[in-house]
């Protein structure tokens, strides 16, 4: 993982220290609330509907023990004991006091964390795959260059007020996209082109919120030096052409379509033509650099599925069930990958104590090489366990609620804190992902159903990710009442795709009912190997109407 | 005269900026040097062939490619900040800097406030008009709240990690 040299640990203590005199020039009427604002923004602080919020980056989604520990303290001692994971590997505290978050940022900065750009109108936190660096089939490790750009990015000084916010994410698995990039303003891939070269694909314009696209590719091979300065280039171009006349076009992806995808391509290869060759070049010898902070951890020479796991897994079937749902293949024989859901019913999808925050500190240090790291499923995986102590493990998580065996299935919900803490929400979602919780509670149904995502958003911004679920929920408003309506066939996997609007939405009580109908047409017409997204695409959406509004 | 930050500290602003002339007036030009808006200027141009006292200021909407052959001629170009969100204007600098090569004055105009001035520096101006109700005297502090900088920009050509010293290969 990144570690701060004196360069970083200067600039972001002189960022707190910047953050602190505009605090207290707003505190005493120096600044106008609008001035205010975007300043705030872009230091993670929101104000809500029951109070600030403080968003807290995360990048690359990984935390140490000491970080994890010192976030425990803070929603400690400036919060209630909560924080909660999210979709773009941040984290947030939902009560912290305005005049209080410049000793926040303070106490981030010295266990080198802070919560830059995690909202405004600026490049956000870049995020990428959790399973970086560990699995066996990515083309190389994303992280290097989620840090390359995370420096770039940083307080860079012309694309501090773009016309709207903008997020990067980055994936290498070819299989697999769990950083869902096509529907990211910027998703980069890495790919080898025909001679071997390490470089991107890179997609532009996607994105969810209001209006949800699947971003197209812009340039089918970038080489691998040349990423900063063609993000630059395509930042300068949306700066510049951007719509800033009305903020629901303000998007990148409104630029992208209004000129199409062709049209925007050149104009960005415009631009880069005269800065490809500028000092923004990476180097070798920087990306080599970087590279040296992810390298391997002091792996042991281990076998794979030893005796001691295969007997474990024989005598418990709980724990069987748990290591087939929650723990994947490690890229290092006699290693694997945990995955310690926060889905447990009755607790809000995402949400951890500051209790549980020294908990997962304690198992990262006990167990994997003092590390841990976020999911946008708002999980956490514990990265390089050794497949002997996986048991004890699970016997650790059990009681900590870490070990509900569900991951990837139709109960492992992405939900957004909806109306119960978010002001801009139509409608509560918390209760509808406890309620689909409680109707599907045997487990070995949920397993037989198998790959499922169901994504709550309480409001069209789409936090909860609706729109790519394979089953989306969306809260909306009828004349002050809350209502849900529900689409189907989303994906944010390599086949990414839009849900489609079922119809008419559903009163609060009828949703389990509703996610149980939908559920039972799958059940009835697929094949023995299909999931739930391969029988829609093949059925349609008409079959799933037809039940639901029977 | 209202003040003026250049990096040497604050001073009396000579220029006044004018602004565009209604369909059916005439351009008049006021007595001392003036700031023009950028297309007036440039339908004026020969009339004011030699003279240092006249410069021109762009919009954020607008273009400095159009400009881009003539701007050496030019003592102060100003570039206006409609509202300080409005980002265009730091691109609109880097790229008289670096892509034009202006040498002369780069000011920044209009909803200029403390926490951007930083921002606007990198980018190329050296000249601030600050919003008359902001305290200027906090300027210079605000000028140089960072010691260092990951970027590239106009105000430093090498970004941190070329001027990083390589780490030894561990
Ligand atoms: C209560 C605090 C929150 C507030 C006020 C909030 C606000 C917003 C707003 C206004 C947008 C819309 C931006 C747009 O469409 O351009 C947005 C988008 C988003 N939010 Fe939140 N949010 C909150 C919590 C969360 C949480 C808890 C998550 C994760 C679970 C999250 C993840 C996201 C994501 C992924 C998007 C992006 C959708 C896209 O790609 O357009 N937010 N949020
Ligand atoms: S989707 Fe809407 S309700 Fe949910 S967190 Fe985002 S802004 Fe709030």
């Amino acid at each position: 993982m990144y570690v701060y040299d004196e360069y970083d640990r200067q600039i972001l203590n002189e960022r707190v220290a910047q953050f602190r005199h505009q605090t207290d020039r707003a505190l005493a009427g120096e600044l106008a609330e609008d001035e205010f604002l975007p300043l705030r923004l872009q230091n993670g602080l929101y104000v809500q509907r029951l109070a600030p919020m403080l968003r807290i980056a995360i990048p690359y989604g990984m935390l140490r023990a000491n970080q994890l520990r010192r976030l425990a303290r803070i929603s400690r001692d400036y919060d209630k004991g909560y924080a909660h994971f999210t979709t773009r590997q941040n984290v947030q505290l939902n009560w912290p006091a305005v005049e209080d978050v410049p000793d926040i940022l303070a106490e981030l900065a010295e266990v080198e964390m802070h919560a830059n750009q995690t909202s405004g109108n600026c490049i956000r936190n870049t995020t990428t795959d959790q399973f970086a660096g560990v699995q066996s089939e990515e083309l190389t490790d994303p992280r290097p260059y989620c840090e390359l750009i995370r420096q770039w990015s940083t307080y860079h000084p012309e694309f501090a007020f773009l016309p709207r916010k903008f997020k990067i994410a980055v994936n290498a698995s070819e299989g697999t996209d769990r950083a869902a990039v096509q529907v990211h303003d910027i998703g980069l891939e890495l790919v080898n082109n025909e001679a071997g070269e390490l470089g991107f694909r890179v997609y532009v314009g996607g994105g969810l919120g209001r209006t949800p696209v699947v971003g197209p590719v812009i340039r089918e091979f970038l080489p691998e030096l040349d990423l900063l300065t063609y993000l630059e280039a395509i930042l300068r171009v949306y700066n510049r052409y951007g719509r800033r006349d009305n903020k629901f076009k303000a998007r990148i992806k409104i630029l992208v379509k209004a000129m199409t995808p062709e049209a925007f391509a050149e104009k960005v290869e415009a631009e880069w033509e005269h800065i490809k060759n500028s000092p923004t070049r990476l180097t070798r010898e920087a990306v080599d650099s970087v590279k040296r902070f992810f390298t391997e951890p002091d792996y042991q020479a281990l076998e794979d599925n030893p005796d001691t796991l295969q007997a474990q897994r024989a005598e418990s079937k709980a724990f069987d069930s748990w290591v087939k749902r929650n723990v994947d293949k490690h890229k290092k024989p006699g290693y694997a990958i945990a995955t310690l859901t926060l889905k447990k019913t009755g607790v809000p999808p995402g949400d951890v104590s500051d209790r549980q925050l020294e908990q997962l500190a304690d198992l990262a240090e006990q167990y994997s090489f003092g590390e841990l790291r976020v999911t946008h499923q708002q999980n956490v995986v514990l990265a390089d366990i050794r497949q002997d102590q996986l048991f004890e493990l699970w016997q650790a998580i059990r009681p900590m609620g870490f070990a509900t065996a569900n991951l990837g299935t139709l109960t492992d919900i992405i939900c957004c804190p909806g109306g119960d803490y978010c002001a801009l929400a139509n409608a509560k979602s918390i209760p509808v992902a406890e309620a689909i919780q409680r109707r599907f509670d045997d487990m070995d149904y949920v397993y037989d159903l198998g790959d499922i995502d169901l994504n709550i958003s309480g409001c069209m911004n789409a936090c909860g990710h609706h729109h790519v679920g394979n089953i989306g929920v969306l809260g909306v408003d009828k004349k002050g009442e809350e209502f849900y309506q529900i689409s189907l066939g989303g994906s944010s996997q390599r086949d990414a795709s839009l849900g489609k609007i079922l119809g008419p939405s559903f009163a609060r009580e009828e949703m389990p009912q509703v996610i149980e109908k939908i559920i039972n047409v799958y059940v009835d017409n697929r094949t023995e190997e299909e999931t739930f997204l391969d029988t829609y695409r093949r059925i349609g959406i008409d079959p799933f109407k037809e039940r639901v509004y029977a | 005269m209202p003040d003026l930050i250049r990096h040497d500290g604050i001073h009396d602003d000579e220029w006044t900026l004018v602004s565009a002339p209604e369909e059916d007036q005439e351009l008049t030009l006021p007595d001392g040097p003036a700031l023009l808006p950028a297309t007036v200027w440039k339908e004026n141009r020969d009339q004011f062939a030699g003279r240092n006292d006249i410069g021109i200021w762009f919009d954020s909407h607008e273009e400095p490619e159009a400009f881009a052959e003539v701007i050496d001629d030019l003592p102060v170009i100003a570039v206006n900040f409609p509202k300080f969100t409005d980002g265009r204007g730091y691109s609109i600098a880097r790229l008289l800097r670096e892509r034009y090569g202006y040498k002369g004055e780069l000011r920044a105009v209009g909803d200029v406030l403390l926490d951007q001035l930083f921002y606007m520096k990198r980018c190329g101006f050296d000249a601030y008009a600050l919003r008359a109700d902001k305290d200027i005297s906090q300027a210079e502090h605000c000028l140089n709240v960072f010691s260092n900088t990951y970027q590239a920009a106009v105000d430093n050509k090498e970004p941190l990690f070329r001027r990083r010293k390589a780490e030894a290969a561990s």
